[in-house]
């Protein structure tokens, strides 16, 4: 399955947004979000999925997080 | 000033959003179908791919996969199409306030005031149909022109996928050639009518005479003449505007064959406390209550009766709709599906003749209905019921929540 859900530490701003610290990878493996480029609806072909894409460097990588129905997924 | 006009098109919508969710599902022939076992089996929608194994919607399930034996069938979500339907819709109202929806996946837009802000019609098309695939991952076909008519020909025209521009210089070679039935309310009876006249295309209707048409067809032969010859200036309504409603029906399959009067009563009820429930969310009484009969000959009747007094009162209406059954149903054959609908209405508070005799007891009813739907709102449809449906639990069902997609008509007009 290309669509990996995973946990994500959140912060959740006073004006109301979700900002991603963390992602806990399936092994229990930590990875800081080290910054956020931007934010927008998308849907991932690969993944099979819809919804706000975080485009994003975890620990040094570039990468996207999605947000779909308070659950996160990442590509795998 | 030119209108422009759009009519967007989500292709094989609810085929897209299930392959959008299944990757794996992307190359093979898919089906979205209903439930077999609720008896509802048919095709809903269906993808390319199935498209060309000459699946076809609203057929059985087995005759589909005749066709295609390698045809894959997945139950519809329609939350989910609801979703993707209002989220198409927010990307619309980035480009003008003027969205008339048209079914649960098609849209038109009325672009006039925009379209120079945003480099024309075509460049809006082509962008808005960009955006649904990057934003939704489902595609849309999109036609543009001066009248809503051409813009919907339009987007039939080029599928997946695509912008299909039609102006007044070229809808002769665009538009003429295409079969009659393709158009708007030109339905199988009426292309077949035209046929028998050697009418076959739109082309033909447009230079057809009016008054030749309107004998042949009634009104109806004037209206296809001014739409085949581009003449339509419907507007395209503003997005807050609610249809002017003429009637609230809820019909249903039932899960298994209807065989007695104690059946047919039990589902009658299920289905006027449905209708009576809508129309008091929508401040509406009827006068008169229409029931649709589908036996096991898969025939449908329809009978009506009018009520003493405009009610919004459930159990009136189940009264009604059941006497109405008895007096036309002789039970020459089991049952298949029934429906019931409230028609002649008018606004709840207006004024209205008073019974002498019953007006008290129709007064309680009216807010025994009331408190029913308080306690449903609050702890769900299922926490108060009628005695009569806990007999029969199988039938029972809460139509207001199972179907929420309503077909729509295209002269609503706004209010």
């Amino acid at each position: 399955m290309p669509k990996i859900f995973v946990d994500v530490v959140v912060k959740y701003t006073k004006e109301g947004s979700k900002i991603p610290l963390a992602v806990i990878w399936e092994n229990g493996k930590n990875y800081s979000v080290d910054k956020v480029f931007d934010i927008t609806r998308a849907a991932s072909l690969k993944a099979g999925g819809q919804g706000m894409r975080y485009r994003c460097r975890i620990s040094g990588k570039e990468t996207c997080l999605w947000l779909e129905d308070d659950k996160w997924f990442m590509e795998a | 000033m030119e209108r422009v006009i759009l009519h967007s098109d989500l292709n094989n919508f609810y085929a897209s959003v299930e392959c959008l969710y299944n990757p794996q599902l992307r190359d093979k022939p898919v089906a979205v179908c209903g439930s077999q076992s609720a008896r509802h089996g048919i095709v809903l929608a269906k993808n390319y791919i199935a498209k060309a194994y000459g699946v076809k919607t609203a057929e059985v399930i087995w005759q589909a996969k005749t066709k295609c034996p390698g045809l894959i069938c997945v139950s519809p979500n329609y939350s989910r199409y609801l979703k993707f339907s209002r989220m198409a819709t927010e990307i619309y109202r980035c480009y003008t306030d003027l969205v008339e929806p048209f079914g649960i996946d098609e849209c038109w837009l009325d672009i006039s005031g925009s379209a120079r802000l945003f480099g024309g019609g075509e460049k809006m098309a082509v962008e808005i149909k960009e955006k649904i695939k990057a934003e939704l991952g489902i595609t849309a076909s999109v036609g543009v022109s001066y009248n809503k008519i051409f813009a919907k020909l339009g987007s039939d025209i080029k599928k997946p996928d695509a912008v299909t521009a039609i102006n007044r210089d070229d809808f002769k070679k665009k538009i003429w050639p295409l079969p009659a039935k393709d158009l708007l309310y030109a339905g199988r009876s009426t292309s077949k009518k035209l046929e028998r006249v050697g009418i076959c295309t739109i082309g033909a209707i447009a230079e057809a005479s009016p008054v030749f048409l309107s004998n042949l067809l009634g009104k109806w032969g004037e209206t296809l003449w001014s739409f085949a010859n581009g003449y339509d200036t419907t507007p395209v309504s503003h997005f807050s505007n609610e249809a002017i409603v003429k009637g609230i029906g809820n019909s249903l399959t039932a899960p298994r064959d209807l065989v007695c009067d104690d059946d047919a009563k039990t589902l009658l009820y299920v289905l006027s406390e449905s209708v009576g429930e809508r129309l008091r969310r929508h401040n509406l009484k009827c006068r008169t209550v229409q029931i649709s009969i589908r036996g096991d000959d898969l025939l449908s009747r329809e009978r009506q009766g009018k009520l003493a007094r405009f009610t919004y009162v459930s159990s009136e209406i189940a009264e009604k709709a059941y006497e109405i059954f008895r007096g036309s149903w002789n039970w020459s054959g089991n049952i298949r599906l029934l429906g019931v609908r409230a028609t002649d209405l008018v606004t709840a508070d207006t004024y209205r003749q008073l019974s002498l005799f019953s007006e008290g007891r129709h007064i309680k009813r009216e807010s025994l209905d009331k408190s029913i739907d308080a306690i449903r709102s609050r702890f769900g449809h299922y926490s108060v019921q009628r005695a009569l449906l806990l007999k029969k639990n199988a039938i029972n069902a809460n139509p207001i929540e199972e179907n929420i997609i309503y077909p729509v008509s295209y002269f609503k007009g706004p209010l």
